[in-house]
């Protein structure tokens, strides 16, 4: 469990990270969501000690990460690829990260044949491609077999098999028991796999809701409708106040209606359905909805926008 | 490279529970150890730092056989040799004949430099200090562990390097029978405070990495320090002089200071005794180490 309060982290004239207070649970995997800039990784910096707050302060487990008797077991953090010594092999890299924490050496296989690096293991990591040295600070993350883990980005560079892998990973991470805090500016990746999500634009926190209070907040939902007879259909929905258009394929889109509202409304008035289904909005449509926000805040709209924006699951 | 992985395989695997205590010095010290030992720059540097010690040492040594034997032939035409000056020399020499092997430390201190350096700006240079600060986030631990495993590092190449210096010159010098051996007086001090020398160099350097973190700066910073300084020096008004002049001030410049431990012949004019010049230089490098300390513990990495 990760836990900051009024987190606050100022370079020179820039506020990278503007009073955050939020909290990561276990347990499930928890989506850190922002466009880049917008202060991820600072944020995962300050909780690991890296950085100094400004102000504010951030707790792991109840205390600050570096009180932690043994804090690879604590966290275990990929905060960037490159975070290596080109110079030394994977093994080594990983002997060396192990022996702080009094880890066995034997882990170091494991953790290496974990991630598919067991073939180059002796090889110097300045020859690994981005997903090899991906998947090599995913290694280095697991070595003390960590309450927590964070991951900044983690599925730059990977191909879809890696990406699939990782999001099954962390899955299986948080099923354990685990927290799982990852950041990412795409998406669609979160909408597969975080259960919670906490965006941040700016440095401020924009939202901390569940993934489907997130999109059930932020887009309409849509209903997609086949009928012979869309003249009528389109006449009745309007008046029960949605509005309708029609797609390529010819099909009518509603919005302001549920699927089953609709329904009923055709059957009482006898009009014939041949497809009707729910079509969610994605998360990336509702991300660009914030981002657009993001922008509005940017042209100087009222604090208290921000304030009401920041209540959990009710952004605009 | 092996496709999607199942992730069936536990991850907890054999890490086991979690022991007593906590994750301290001696395990930072393991993990030191194995940077360290771990990349090639680190054996080229080594390597390096010998091959230059004991090479500029023996060609020096066989430049004062040269020179003597200049002499011991005789005068070349019209130059006036007093009788038994050829045995002044050698005496000379061989007075000398330990610190004479031992030259090419002046060039070893500056390989040192960057040894130092490295061992701390690598880190940051690689991103490498995230990594580790994650791992154990006890600033004062890794940097105290740092510290210890390049000194005795350090220390141990110092005194092997010294050491070869020594017997390599000392055999060069025997050709013309002004070499000297480990019993003489003070020639024990002398070759193992080269090694103690180029260690202390190598500290003072780390502790400017970690306060500067960018290996250029750190390398010219530590040779400005060492060698800059001491050429600058020699450009000092000599005696007599008032208030500013190279007697007053000579001692302190760290390579004279620090090279009194090894009688360099070059280490200025009224040098501090051996011990007093040697502790001059580990106060010098003691408040590099400091300052790179309290910058390590403070500063955002």
């Amino acid at each position: 469990m990760i836990e900051a309060r009024g987190l606050t982290k100022r370079y020179g004239d820039t506020l990278a990270v503007d009073n955050l207070s939020f909290s990561v649970e276990p347990g499930r995997i928890t989506g850190f969501l922002g466009p880049n800039g917008a202060g991820k990784t600072t944020t995962m910096r300050l909780i690991l000690g890296l950085d100094r707050p400004t102000s504010g302060t951030v707790s792991v487990d109840g205390k600050p990460f570096a009180e932690h008797p043994w804090p690879m077991r604590e966290i275990g953090a990929l905060l960037d690829a490159k975070a290596v010594h080109g110079g030394r092999s994977a093994y080594n890299h990983l002997l060396c990260v192990a022996q702080t924490n009094n880890l066995p050496k034997r882990r170091i296989g494991e953790v290496l044949d974990l991630v598919g690096l067991g073939e180059v293991a002796g090889k110097r990591s300045k020859g690994f491609s981005l997903g090899m040295g991906q998947r090599l600070g995913i290694a280095c993350a697991l070595l003390g077999d960590p309450k927590i883990l964070m991951f900044d980005e983690p599925v730059n560079g990977l191909d879809p098999e890696g990406i699939l892998w990782i999001r099954n990973l962390m899955k299986a991470l948080a099923s354990e028991g685990r927290t799982v805090f990852v950041s990412s500016h795409l998406m669609s990746e979160m909408e597969n796999t975080a259960d919670h999500l906490i965006v941040i634009g700016r440095g401020k926190l924009i939202s901390d809701c569940t993934t489907a209070e997130f999109i059930a907040a932020n887009s309409q939902q849509s209903v997609r409708v086949r009928t012979p007879q869309p003249d009528e259909l389109t006449l009745l929905a309007t008046a029960a106040g949605a509005t309708v258009r029609s797609d390529e394929g010819g099909a009518l889109v509603l919005l302001g209606l549920t699927a089953s509202q609709l329904g009923d409304l055709a059957f009482e008035n006898g009009i014939r359905l041949h497809e009707l289904a729910p079509a969610h909005a994605s998360l990336e449509e509702a991300f660009m909805e914030l981002t657009a926000s993001s922008v509005e805040f940017h042209a100087g709209l009222p604090q208290e926008h921000a304030a009401q924006t920041a209540d959990a699951g009710r952004v605009r | 490279m092996a496709t999607a992985v199942s992730h069936e395989v536990l991850v907890g695997g054999t890490v086991g529970r979690q022991p007593s205590g906590r994750a301290g010095f001696f395990g930072t010290v393991r993990s030191e150890f194995t940077k360290i030992r771990s990349v090639r720059s680190t054996y080229w540097t080594l390597f390096a730092l010998i091959l230059a010690c004991v090479g500029i040492g023996a060609l020096f040594s066989w430049g004062q056989t040269q020179r003597l034997l200049r002499f011991e032939d005789g005068a070349s035409p019209g130059n006036k040799i007093p009788p038994g000056f050829a045995e002044h020399i050698a005496h000379e020499i061989r007075s000398q004949a330990a610190s004479i092997s031992l030259f090419g430390l002046l060039i070893g201190q500056l390989i040192i430099i960057v040894l130092g350096a490295l061992a701390i700006t690598s880190e940051y240079s690689t991103g490498m200090i995230r990594t580790s600060l994650t791992a154990m986030p006890r600033r004062g631990t890794v940097f105290a562990a740092k510290g210890v495993v390049f000194g005795v590092v350090a220390l141990v190449v110092g005194l092997v390097t010294s050491f070869l210096s020594f017997f390599v010159g000392q055999l060069i010098l025997s050709t013309q029978h002004v070499n000297t051996t480990l019993g003489h007086p003070n020639v024990l001090r002398i070759v193992i405070g080269g090694g103690l020398f180029l260690a202390v160099c190598g500290l003072l350097s780390f502790g400017i990495g970690a306060m500067l973190r960018h290996t250029a700066g750190v390398i010219a910073s530590g040779i400005g320090l060492m060698f800059v300084l001491w050429i600058l020096s020699q450009f000092l008004p000599g005696p007599p002089s008032g208030w500013f002049g190279q007697e007053d001030i000579d001692k302190w410049i760290p390579f004279n200071a620090g090279s009194a431990i090894w009688e360099n012949q070059a280490n200025g004019l009224h040098p501090f005794s051996p011990w007093i010049g040697f502790g001059v230089f580990c106060a010098y490098a003691a408040v590099a180490v400091v300052g790179g300390l309290i910058v390590f513990l403070r500063r955002d990495a």
